[in-house]
């Protein structure tokens, strides 16, 4: 229970005006520019686009500046702004066979078509903090090697000749929208793929891990990792075809899962898929883990009770606005509350006999 | 991808490379080939966004992924031609500069735009994207296999 109570307009002012002056820092030390944000700091620009479930690199760098690098602030703020926008539309799905790779790998072959690109990736370094970074100092440009092969096609597309591998045909039933009709449950895989890109990147990470320790079976092999841009094309009604508006970094993640069949499945191997704006494969492969634990029903396997196999659970605790803000909201004042809960508990004491019953400080 | 008609593929192609092009590029070339020329609005620019959708396994049923902020404009020159943008993010001038470009496309003067506007653009976008390719070339594995001790 609220109760509207005047009073703290000051406090607040003030406390506002301390928390500009703090976010700015010390004066005498450079002011972060939004480019420097969104050049430097790009991963946790593209951590916030895809929780926050809006691609625009400039408004999540402002969001970092003015969440003081706090990120689940910032994808709050760039959620909060999501709202006031009127949509458009929506585009046709992205073609991620078609992406310019910056980086695209497979754990499970070696020699694939395209072969295996690194790019720019923290993996083989050693981790060990690099003190040049502490001074100023030029990059080299990074080298440059003719390209060979311009097709990059999907591990999947051409390993399968034989059956082995899940197919994903072709469908095109439009998909359920979580920011126009509330998460329900069930939630089918479309719905659900919604709410796990743009869930928390910590959460769904522990959820993965889960699954690899044994919390459903679940055993993948991440089939390929790719990240790189795709053009974005929408249908202009007006014009009455479509047109490329944009094109977007994207990472997605394919595993391929042992899977030794069922009632209504062959054996063979089974996906989960992961898609995430930006670059962010931890994000990718954990979405991709999750999803494939998710899918348990519909590929008629047994539910173990793994947490990572529960819809409801998963869907309703992944997003960390939802619950960053029922969280939080428990620091707010509750006096009323308290005094009522305070009341009973003084009354239980009398009726059980309690002496002294000391004066709570209210 | 849809089907588009021969007819509406090159005005496609041209307003694909103008929704993609750096923030006050279209502009800067415009301005530097000819004086803008004069227009009304049917749609000043307007910022919204459009709901990305992808495909589950990159093939199969479609989802919605997260939106992308878009601005779109709709004008008329003096001279009758209506130029549309949709381009991502949020510069209106930026959304201005491509629909005037895509008017100007269906006039007279289309071909000094192609050549003063787009060739330019599509130019720095190829450069770009190659020199992206290459680097990511460089970093390509070449596997060689070691010989064995007991062979």
């Amino acid at each position: 229970m609220y109760v509207a109570v005047k009073g703290g307009e000051r406090a607040i002012e003030n406390a506002h005006a301390w928390l500009a002056e703090e976010r700015r820092g010390d004066t005498s030390v450079a002011e972060l520019s939004i480019a420097q944000i969104k050049e430097q700091l790009k991963l946790a620009v593209d951590r916030v686009m895809a929780e926050g479930s809006l691609y625009d690199p400039d408004l999540a760098a402002l969001a970092i500046k003015q969440s003081r690098g706090d990120l689940i602030e910032a994808i709050f703020l760039i959620r909060a702004y999501r709202t006031t926008l009127p949509r458009f539309g929506a585009t046709e799905p992205v073609g991620t066979s078609t992406m310019a790779c910056d980086r695209r790998i497979s754990a499970t072959f070696k020699d694939l078509p395209g072969g295996q690109i690194l790019g720019p990736t923290f993996d083989y370094t050693h981790r060990l903090l690099d003190f040049k970074l502490a001074a100023d100092g030029d990059v080299p440009e990074a080298p440059t090697r003719e390209v060979t092969q311009h097709e990059v096609p999907h591990v999947t597309e051409f390993l399968n000749r034989e059956g082995l591998i899940e197919e994903a045909p072709r469908d095109d039933t439009p998909p359920p929208d979580l920011t126009r009709e509330p998460l329900e449950m069930p939630a089918d895989r479309a719905l659900r793929l919604q709410a796990l890109t743009r869930s928390d990147e910590g959460f769904t990470l522990g959820l993965a891990y889960s699954t690899q320790r044994g919390y459903a079976r679940n055993h993948a092999f991440v089939g390929e990792l790719r990240i790189g841009a795709v053009a974005v094309e929408m249908d202009i009604p007006e014009l009455g075809f479509a047109v490329e508006i944009g094109e977007i970094t994207v990472t997605e993640c394919e595993t391929v899962n042992q899977f030794k069949g069922s009632k209504t499945e062959p054996p063979q191997f089974t996906r989960g898929y992961g898609l995430v704006f930006g670059q962010s494969e931890r994000k990718a492969i954990s979405m991709a883990l999750v999803d494939r634990a998710l899918r348990w029903e519909e590929l008629g396997e047994d539910n173990v009770g793994a947490p990572a196999q529960d819809t409801e659970f998963v869907l309703y605790h992944a997003d960390n606005i939802q619950a960053t803000g029922f969280l939080e909201h428990i620091k707010l004042p509750h006096y009323v509350d308290f005094q009522s809960e305070l009341e009973l508990v003084r009354k239980l004491r009398r009726e059980a006999g309690a002496d002294q019953v000391p004066e709570a400080a209210e | 991808m849809k089907d588009t008609s021969d007819e509406n593929a090159p005005r496609k192609a041209w307003m694909s490379l103008l929704a993609k092009a750096p923030e006050g590029r279209i502009a800067a070339l415009l301005h530097a080939a000819m004086d803008p020329p004069k227009f009304t609005w049917l749609r000043p620019p307007e910022i919204g966004s459009a709901m990305v959708r992808a495909r589950a396994g990159g093939t199969g049923a479609p989802f919605n992924l997260g939106e992308v902020t878009v601005t779109r404009c709709a004008l008329t020159l003096e001279t009758g031609e209506i130029g549309h943008a949709y381009i991502q993010g949020r510069s209106k001038a930026d959304a201005e500069a491509a629909a005037l470009v895509d008017a100007l496309m269906q006039g007279q003067s289309s071909e000094t735009v192609r050549a003063a506007v787009l060739a330019p653009l599509e130019g720095e976008a190829s450069a770009a994207r190659a020199t992206r390719a290459a680097k990511a070339a460089a970093t390509k594995v070449d596997f060689f296999t070691m010989t064995r001790g007991e062979d």
